[in-house]
């Protein structure tokens, strides 16, 4: 293939993965990565690096858009990006220094996960929870409009969550994605923030996340601009596009398509990865 | 008290999310002009991604990424696109800490500037091992 084919190539299936992810809400990392490295052969740490810089693209070109919306927190989410940001430093090292086949099983599980709290539905009881005093003190708490009134929320169990994102950010330092699925469930299920917040903060955080692990990535030689030019256009026009239409669908379905797409992605991530071939 | 807090929270955030969209907006523009000089001289060269050769120097750091942009080597160009995309979520942890000091908000002005210090810890130190 020559540079200029392999780029429309990779431009169109980054448009696919933005979009997809966008709206499914699992970020386009997911199958971008396992797109890149077991169908055009790319080598995985180049993958990582290309699928870091558009996380960030994403993740900071919607920021407005989620904003707007006025529910995302962002004293949980700067207080907890001390953990992400941290988890990225050490992921993105532990990265430089283990083989390509210990990442590609470590995504293959990861892929499975994620697509397993994708599928699990959502709790809808609305825990009047009581006050939590480290997360009072703290100034987690908030409130967001919902219907037609204020919905107010009390966070809970702040250490296990700040554990919680250290993992994620460990898994997004050393995988190049958001982790965006793990971070939802820390917030979500682990601090018991309402799921609309903890979607929007998570979005916020992702950036920011990725951003602590690209310095690392970009000295060490992993981004290399021929390639993550056409991932970064694509899943930016994707994600863009992904995010007009969610407005307007409720992509249930769409979400339960992508979940098996990803879990047979993690099955042969996991197989070329013990079998050595990647 | 709380109905206040909210609301300069909020029109912060609306502030830090235009420009962060406009610092996306620039660099994906910086990337594009980049791509059409490097598909241009170099679009029917063969790829080869298959085996990882780390980048050369001149890609991974930022001053001789600076370089190359304003010699106009497309790769150069890209990488600096990249590299402004990777400046747009540590602005906007610095103009949250701005936010928080406006607000009188002394713990998350220390929240804010940790995030801070371990992101420029990540890109200068590693930039300087580089």
């Amino acid at each position: 293939m020559t540079i200029l084919e392999f780029s429309l190539v990779v431009a169109a299936g980054s448009l696919v993965a933005g979009f997809l992810g966008a709206l499914t809400g699992l970020g386009g990392g997911v199958v971008l990565i396992p797109m890149l490295s077991l169908l055009l052969g790319v080598d995985i740490r180049y993958a990582i690096g290309a699928s870091l810089v558009s996380v960030i693209a994403t993740s900071s070109g919607a920021a407005a858009a989620y904003v707007r919306e006025g529910i995302s927190n962002i004293r949980i989410g700067m207080f907890l990006e001390i953990a992400t940001t941290l988890g990225a430093l050490v992921g993105a090292t532990l990265a430089t220094r283990i083989s390509t086949s210990a990442i590609s099983i470590v995504f293959g599980l990861v892929l499975i996960g994620s697509a397993f709290l994708s599928w699990k539905p959502r709790s809808k009881s609305e825990r009047e929870a009581a006050l939590d005093p480290l997360a009072t003190k703290l100034r987690l708490n908030g409130s967001f409009p919902e219907g037609d009134g204020i919905r107010n929320y009390n966070v809970q169990r702040v250490p296990l969550g700040w554990a919680l994102m250290f993992g994620a950010g460990t898994l997004s330092g050393l995988l190049g994605i958001g982790s965006g699925a793990v971070k939802v469930l820390a917030m979500d299920q682990a601090m018991k923030i309402p799921f609309k917040v903890s979607t929007t903060t998570s979005n916020f955080m992702i950036g920011v996340t990725a951003a602590a692990s690209a310095g690392i990535y970009l000295s060490r030689g992993y981004i290399d601009p021929g390639l993550s030019m056409p991932v970064m256009l694509g899943v930016l026009a994707g994600s863009l596009l992904g995010t007009k239409v969610l407005v307007k669908a409720h992509p249930k379905w769409l979400r339960r398509v992508f979940s098996i797409v990803i879990v047979a992605l993690g099955i042969e991530m996991l197989y070329k990865g013990i079998s050595g071939r990647i | 008290m709380a109905g206040h807090r909210s609301w300069t929270d909020k029109r912060m955030e609306i502030l830090i999310g235009i420009v962060l969209r406009y610092g996306v907006l620039l660099s994906a523009l910086i990337v594009a002009f980049g791509a059409a000089i490097y598909l241009v001289r170099h679009g029917h060269s063969p790829t080869d991604y298959r085996v990882f050769r780390s980048e050369p120097s001149d890609l991974r750091s930022v001053g001789k990424i600076v370089r190359d942009a304003f010699a106009l080597q497309g790769r150069g160009i890209i990488q600096l696109g990249l590299l402004l995309l990777i400046a747009t979520p540590v602005v906007r942890v610095a103009f949250s800490i701005f936010g928080f000091a406006e607000e009188h908000d002394r713990m998350y002005v220390i929240v804010a500037s940790l995030v801070l210090l371990i992101l420029l810890y990540s890109l200068v130190g590693s930039i300087r091992s580089a």
